[in-house]
């Protein structure tokens, strides 16, 4: 363990060491980028190419009683209409979500929620596509919408999913995690009980690129070649071979340049299977990218969980357990993406970073009349969700208790010889040492001054709030014999291929979508062989041209394709081993491998190159008996377990006391994610879910009229932070690396859209303690403050 | 209609639709697709392109009104194979991660060098708080840029002393 604060920025010096292994590297995909040469969906141009529109439906719960679509087929440039009614002639009006329900590709029967795909055309060009479809009639019959959650439990509820057989009811699913009897026993005799609902309002990951697609049908070959904006290329393709019938081995799909994925990219969208028979259909490329309203109307949205959280403590501040009610809406179909066996995703971490006696959670999913999705939003598969609740309700415990949140936290930490620690949900954290970590982050912060200037500031009626986060995250899934998508095992590929002149080319089965593989995965495959990053190409994104993997989400690329590209250059380099036995004439167990060579042990003078090795595998000379020529490996790595990044985090904000807005102040994050690969990356990571958290705890939200038309539609109404919202992040970090990833490394890539909100929120509710608040839900709006600082604070939903 | 315009100094003509917005015949006409598209309301601000000389949100300039105009794109943006420090900042300060609002932002960030040289940090936010970026949180673009504002400084400085 070492507790290191990030060296200040200095712009004056190229710190670029161009490190052979781990170190900050300026990145090997900026070129491109910052010459606007990116390579993006949109940016595919094919010769032919036709262009597709959807028709979407403008209510939220209704029956389709005709579509006209002779107007729109006679509109200049259109090829081609396609409807509910003739994709269900082909078998192909529903299509499987990756939890096993199904989903409409275009509305056969009802249309579930407001933005459902309905139709579609294909043009000669994107204006003519759009253009049809206003020419398309559409006789509803307008239903009554569910769109509280809580009404769908009702049991005079409109029925929603009746296309379901033998469905009866909205439920989704109930799901429950720990042990109820003993957990009631513990809060039965506990001194303190606190207990506060929260509701997680669903937001919208809304990358800047939108999704689409680039569908090129070979008739003759019998090859579809699809781009899209897909954060799981293998997964996907194999999805196609089963929904559409075309063979696996026909079907590539390429993931280019992503711009920005954030889970919204994971799902299959009824448009990537539009654009596919679409050129089937037309035998010609067929392009489809949806637009800004599109994407927020009907693509993945995340959270939507309606919690009761509740926590049992003695007088002095031992915490004994925790205990949540949640009811979570899933929309229109369970579109969401979670391993088979976590329903919930991995909410079970709800108990935190505490030493707890008991835990238990109870869920039920309800189906509304609301776009699909949930796991999206760089949410860890719903620990976002998990993370706010056992973080604002310990704020709660702290403010019955009178204790400082701080000391409260530190107080029920798991200690470091207590890892692996098994919580009472039955999740094995691999390893922590959390009580630095937040020394740290107070250290950075100044925790006891602030505490101070807050004192004198509020003797003064000014509003200052200091908030506190501490988070464990579970990434990197995961054993596959625990954790399946579809029945698709969440391990990764991963080759490496070290051409004669020793320079290599390593495929991988996850896919970036700015996270930076292109350096990450070359650096980590560097640290392992000695050969410059530079000298390391890194394909991805390709099912053509690299091994199958489950792509990436979950911040799993690190703990399970990082682990995966370590132990295949492991794998080279023992053969090198062996051929460099062959050419030093020592045997293999007198070699010691120097960073880049093998040397005779104790003389350093007779030593070989990774490069000499290289050459000698690929030349004429020979090779050790039974050494097969070439110098290359593949790996399909299965984690034994998920990786446990924490972190803890800091925010300081101002409240206007005239117009309830909340001005971040400050925001102090020190994260633990194990070994640091390229900090420079992991800070830019971190930064983006920060300013990620801010927009989630006081500006974004997908609302809903009662007739369930979505108030979130643009980026006039959805609101993302922009560079006045936030203020400049302070960061730092602890390393406690995992014992079981082959160089210790911990997903970050959510790590603070997981730990920030319940920091921001702590903070507002802090700055509002003068009036008696104890919790307000997120977005902590200017009105939704106002309400907060006159004691009625309205809920989001 | 017909229009002209000279695009990054090459003056270009075609024929278009007078609805075709700027943001598309920059991309799906000239093939330039260094410039992005990302919403419909000029929120997001990956289309900015400059109009003589002015950084505009091109999904909001129809092609025909910049007609007889000078448009600049990021493909327009490094000389003579050389990048502007702009470029530079960007990637030496980690400015982008998935590289869409990049293109925009680096046009946006160039405009406010070339009229203050030597921006505040609060100056920079203010140029490009019509932007949005979903990746890295701001921090690292207002570093790129005051590494660009410094490097420029030092060269200008050396081309005085010389």
């Amino acid at each position: 363990m070492t507790a290191v604060q990030e060296p200040k920025f200095s712009e004056f010096h190229d710190n670029d060491q161009k490190p052979v292994g781990f170190g900050r590297m300026l990145r090997k995909e900026d070129p491109r980028f910052i010459r606007g040469r990116g390579r993006y969906t949109d940016d595919i141009q094919l010769p032919g190419m036709l262009h597709l529109a959807i028709l979407r439906s403008p209510f939220a719960h209704a029956r389709i009683l005709s579509v006209d679509t002779s107007a729109a087929e006679a509109s200049p440039g259109v090829k081609l209409v396609v409807t509910g009614a003739m994709l269900a002639e082909k078998g192909l009006a529903w299509m499987p979500t990756l939890s096993n329900d199904v989903q409409a590709v275009l509305a056969t029967d009802k249309v579930r929620f407001q933005g459902q795909e309905v139709a579609f055309v294909v043009a000669d060009d994107r204006y003519h596509a759009r253009d049809a479809l206003e020419l398309i009639d559409v006789e509803y019959e307008v239903l009554e919408p569910v769109i509280d959650a809580r009404r769908a439990l009702e049991p005079d509820a409109p029925l929603i999913r009746d296309d379901l057989q033998d469905k009866r009811n909205n439920h989704v699913f109930d799901w429950e995690t720990g042990d109820e009897a003993a957990t009631e026993a513990v809060f039965a005799s506990a001194d303190v009980v606190v207990r506060e609902d929260i509701v997680y309002p669903r937001v919208h990951p809304a990358p800047m690129e939108t999704c689409g697609a680039v569908a090129d049908f070979d008739a003759v070959e019998g090859k579809l070649k699809l781009w899209s904006t897909t954060q799981a290329p293998h997964a996907h393709r194999t999805l196609y071979a089963i929904v559409a019938g075309i063979p696996e081995h026909k079907i590539q799909v390429i993931s280019p340049d992503i711009g920005g994925g954030f889970g919204n990219k994971v799902p299959i969208y009824p448009g990537y299977v539009c654009a596919i028979v679409g050129s089937i259909l037309t035998g010609k490329p067929v392009k489809w990218m949806e637009d800004r309203s599109e994407n927020l109307i009907s693509t993945g949205f995340a959270r939507d969980y309606i919690m009761r959280g509740e926590i049992a403590a003695t007088r002095d501040g031992r915490i004994l357990a925790i205990r949540t009610n949640v009811l979570a809406d899933h929309g229109a179909f369970n579109g969401t993406a979670a391993p088979v066996k976590y329903p919930a995703g991995f909410f079970g971490v709800f108990t935190g970073s505490y030493d707890l006696q008991a835990a238990y959670c109870k869920m039920t999913a309800v189906y509304t009349n609301k776009a699909p999705g949930g796991v999206a939003y760089a949410c860890s598969f719903r620990i976002t969700e998990a993370v706010y609740l056992v973080e604002r309700i310990v704020d709660c415990l702290a403010d019955e208790l009178n204790m400082d949140p701080a000391a409260l936290r530190i107080k029920n930490f798991i200690q470091p010889d207590q890892f692996p620690y098994e919580t009472k949900t039955g999740w094995v954290y691999d390893s922590g040492n959390y009580e630095p970590t937040m020394r740290l982050a107070m250290d950075i912060a100044g925790y006891a001054e602030l505490r101070k200037e807050q004192e004198e500031k509020r003797a003064r009626g000014e509003l200052m709030g200091i908030g506190i986060s501490f988070f464990t995250e579970a990434v990197g899934a995961g054993p596959r014999k625990h954790m399946d998508i579809l029945g698709l095992g969440m391990a990764d590929g991963c080759e490496l291929r070290v051409h004669p002149t020793g320079k290599a080319v390593v495929r991988l089965s996850v896919q970036t979508q700015g996270q930076g593989h292109e350096t990450t995965f070359a650096q980590i495959v560097a640290e392992e062989i000695g050969i410059p990053p530079a000298d390391i190409e890194v394909v991805h994104g390709d099912t053509d041209q690299t091994p199958f993997g489950l792509g990436t989400y979950g911040s799993r690329s690190t703990p399970v394709s990082g682990a995966a590209a370590a132990l295949v250059a492991r794998k080279v380099r023992d053969k090198a081993q062996l051929i460099a036995s062959g050419m030093l004439e020592v045997s293999v167990a007198d070699l010691e491998w120097v960073k880049g060579a093998f040397q005779v042990k104790g003389d350093p003078g007779k030593s070989v190159t990774i490069q000499d090795i290289a050459f000698r595998a690929h030349g004429a000379g020979d090779l050790p008996e039974g050494v097969e020529g070439g110098l290359e490996a593949q790996i399909c790595y299965n984690p034994s377990n998920l990786t446990y990044p924490h972190g803890a985090y800091i925010c300081v904000v101002d409240i206007d006391p005239g117009t309830a807005q909340v001005k971040v102040r400050r925001f102090i994050a020190v994260d633990d994610c194990g070994t640091r690969i390229n900090p420079m990356i992991i800070e830019g990571q971190v930064h983006g879910g920060l300013t990620d958290g801010v927009g989630m705890a006081l500006m974004e939200m997908i609302a809903f009229d009662e007739d369930g038309n979505c108030l979130g539609a643009s980026l006039m109404d959805y609101l993302i932070p922009t560079s006045l919202e936030v203020p400049d992040w302070e960061t730092g970090y602890t390393v406690t690396p995992s014992p079981h990833h082959p160089i210790g490394a911990k997903g970050v890539g959510e790590s603070a859209t997981v730990g920030s909100p319940p920091a921001i929120v702590n903070a507002v509710v802090d700055a509002l303690k003068p009036f008696g608040i104890r919790h307000a839900d997120m977005p902590l709006t200017p009105s939704r403050v106002w309400d907060a600082m006159r004691g009625r604070a309205t809920p989001p939903i | 209609m017909q229009v002209t315009m000279t695009v990054n100094d090459v003056e270009v003509t075609r024929e278009i639709e007078g609805r075709l917005l700027l943001v598309h015949f920059l991309r799906d006409v000239l093939g330039l697709t260094g410039t992005h598209w990302g919403c419909d309301t000029s929120n997001c601000g990956t289309c900015v392109v400059w109009l003589d000389g002015e950084p505009v949100k091109s999904c909001t300039v129809l092609a025909a009104m910049a007609g007889g105009h000078e448009v600049r794109t990021v493909e327009g943006l490094a000389g003579n194979g050389e990048l502007d420090p702009i470029q530079e900042g960007f990637m030496q300060c980690h400015g982008l991660q998935c590289g869409f609002c990049t293109p925009g932002m680096m046009m946006t960030c160039r405009a406010l060098l070339d009229r203050n040289p030597d921006p505040t940090d609060a100056e920079i936010r203010e140029a490009i708080s019509g932007q949005i970026c979903r990746c890295t949180g701001y921090s690292t673009i207002v570093r790129s840029v005051r590494w660009a504002s410094v490097h420029e400084a030092a060269a200008a400085q050396q081309e005085a002393n010389a």
